[in-house]
């Protein structure tokens, strides 16, 4: 083996990885210089590279959008969808896992067989159940259908499981009642099970599109996503106003990600590892 | 991840002081009461599926044998739905589109393969900034992202066509030119998936012994060989895996299209939206710009029929080129 060669393939290597992330990074850096540029020069023909620094088209995205109202909507969808799931999947979760009770394969057979449907199956319906709650255009139609997973229960079962059964078999003996094993055991073992979960509820919830977009038609009551996506018909397009509410909608999850990377990327490969 | 609940089990297995006899285990006294809590438990999983999924699937099904009026209310068509939809372009068209676009995306596939190859060679620096850039992509709202390659793909001051007037080229309107509408999405959908793909693909590369690369060496084998005979086969369960998941997932596309294709009135004015509308996109139309339900609901079921047909295939190809060690 020879040496030159093998330093070759390296710097080949690297040559594609870095040709390869440019074409993945490149659409947000232009995204980012696009949203400092004036209209009239970020359409100039050829484009300047040198942004305007225009900061004002972030503010401008508050005129264009109730973008305040999206923000806090899309906030508090994520955050009680994220809580909801976590609790109700890991109760659930805990029950399939280890209490013993009648129909129990059952009934965890129907709950996956809800994993197999695609989601636009539910739509319709679920649609007319707002409506006749008179929840449309409000942040509960946002919410509820989404504190209940499937995916959540299979992903903390499977967790549970891998936990030794001497544990919650100790705390039997001691006279720890199922909901203290629960709450006091279980839970505080699962953690990374729970954060996983968490990651892609969060993710999930704040990218999602089709469900706010069809019951909230009201741009007070809808979550940033619908909003953007609300701006594509419009003839006359800003485009770096544009890009500045499109970069301000997915900077939060990019910021989340930056910093819990390693779970993240667990998290997400592990959602489909084992679906 | 499996790493981390086996060390916390370790742990607290060292720390529980007496093991309890695997022969005495000792339930809670009343049998009745243990299942009382296991209902209780799943009780709101169980009711907020009931009523938000399981029943609704039903209830899908059902409308698409109805035909509904304009101020509500519906009634028993039989099979007259789908007597239109086999006969309706716009239908046929969609379904086309949907298939094009997820046999296409499969072709990210090996170019996934291929950047998570490179980043297997052993010894390779800065594999974890080059995961996340690549990742980046995957977290990214799919509104933002659409909205960034609507920007990019523009005809008149569009940075693609930019660089390609560099080398001489004249770029296309893309996503407003029906010859390119298609391949532009897929392209995006490709971009944006391979990170994922490529966690995947690197995993299961990671999995592999060394020592397998190393014994081929020896007897000779080029790197190339070694891909061919120890790489693939041994990626086959995640190459099967990722290639379920894109055609399932393709064949529900929704967000890219409703941002870079339009909806509506928008729809319908793009002269390239009848070569990139997907059937997840016609349902949505049908079914809430046009309220015309029962029509839609037998849109999403063909959509089942599809899904279900085609994951039924590859599991059943499966058999000829997965290998599960």
């Amino acid at each position: 083996m020879a040496d030159p060669a093998r330093r070759g393939g390296r710097t080949a290597t690297h040559v594609t990885l870095l040709v390869g992330a440019a074409v993945m990074v490149g659409p947000f850096l232009w995204q980012f210089l696009t949203s400092l540029k004036t209209l009239t020069n970020a359409t100039r023909v050829p484009p300047t590279f040198v942004p305007d620094w225009r900061w004002s088209n972030y503010a401008d995205v508050f005129e264009l959008l109730p973008f305040g109202h999206q923000i806090l909507n899309t906030v508090l969808m994520t955050a009680a969808r994220t809580a909801g799931q976590l609790l109700f999947c890991s109760m659930a979760a805990y029950a399939f896992a280890r209490l013993r009770f009648p129909g129990r394969g059952l009934l965890f057979g129907i709950f996956l067989s809800v994993l197999m449907v695609p989601p636009p199956l539910f739509v319709i319906p679920q649609y007319e159940i707002m409506a006749d709650l008179g929840w449309l255009n409000s942040l509960t139609a946002l919410i509820v259908p989404g504190l209940f997973s499937a995916f959540g229960v299979f992903l903390l079962r499977q967790f549970f499981l891998g936990l030794p059964k001497e544990l919650d078999e100790a705390a039997r003996l001691d006279g720890a009642g199922p909901l203290r094993i629960y709450w006091s055991v279980m839970l505080p073992l699962a953690k990374p099970g729970l954060l996983a979960l968490g990651i892609l509820t969060v993710l999930w919830s704040w990218n999602d599109l089709f469900w706010p977009l069809i019951v909230n038609t009201d741009p007070e009551q809808m979550t940033l996503s619908a909003g953007l996506a609300s701006l594509q018909g419009q003839f006359q397009t800003d485009y770096p106003v544009l890009m500045a509410g499109s970069l301000l909608a997915s900077l939060p999850v990019i910021v989340l990600f930056t910093v819990m990377q390693r779970h993240f990327i667990q998290g997400i490969a592990f959602s489909g590892n084992k679906g | 991840m499996t790493a981390t609940v086996t060390g916390a089990a370790d742990d607290v297995r060292t720390a529980v002081p007496a093991p309890v006899p695997a022969r005495r285990r000792r339930r809670w006294r009343h049998r009745g009461a243990e299942a009382a809590w296991g209902y209780l438990l799943i009780a709101p999983t169980g009711l907020g599926l009931a009523v938000f999924y399981l029943w609704p699937v039903l209830q899908t099904g059902y409308f698409s044998f109805t035909e509904w009026g304009p101020f509500g209310g519906h009634e028993w068509v039989g099979l007259d739905n789908y007597r239109t939809l086999a006969a309706d372009d716009e239908v046929l068209t969609s379904l086309r589109n949907t298939v094009a676009y997820t046999l296409l995306g499969l072709l990210g596939i090996p170019l996934a393969v291929l950047f998570a190859a490179l980043l297997n060679r052993p010894r390779l620096r800065g594999v974890s900034a080059y995961r996340a850039l690549f990742f980046l992509p995957v977290v990214t709202m799919p509104v933002a992202v659409a909205m960034v390659w609507r920007w990019l793909y523009n005809g008149d001051y569009g940075l693609i066509n930019y660089l390609l007037s560099l080398v001489g080229v004249e770029g296309p309107h893309w996503i407003a030119d029906p010859a390119t509408a298609l391949y532009a999405l897929v392209a995006v959908g490709i971009w944006t998936s391979l990170g994922y793909n490529i966690v995947i693909f690197l995993a299961g590369m990671q999995a592999i012994p060394r020592e397998y690369y190393e014994a081929a060496a020896i007897d000779g084998a080029g790197a190339l060989a070694q891909f061919r005979r120890i790489t693939l086969p041994l990626l086959s369960p995640s190459l099967f895996f990722v290639s379920v998941l894109s055609v399932i997932g393709s064949l529900q596309l929704f967000d890219l299209v409703y941002v870079m294709g339009g909806s509506g009135q928008s729809a319908r004015a793009n002269p390239a939206f009848p070569r990139i509308q997907t059937v997840v996109h016609l349902f949505y139309d049908k079914a809430f710009y046009t309220n015309d339900r029962g029509y839609a609901a037998a849109i999403v079921m063909a959509l089942l029929v599809l899904i279900v047909t085609l994951t039924a295939i590859q599991f059943r190809l499966q058999k000829r080129w997965v290998h599960y060690g």
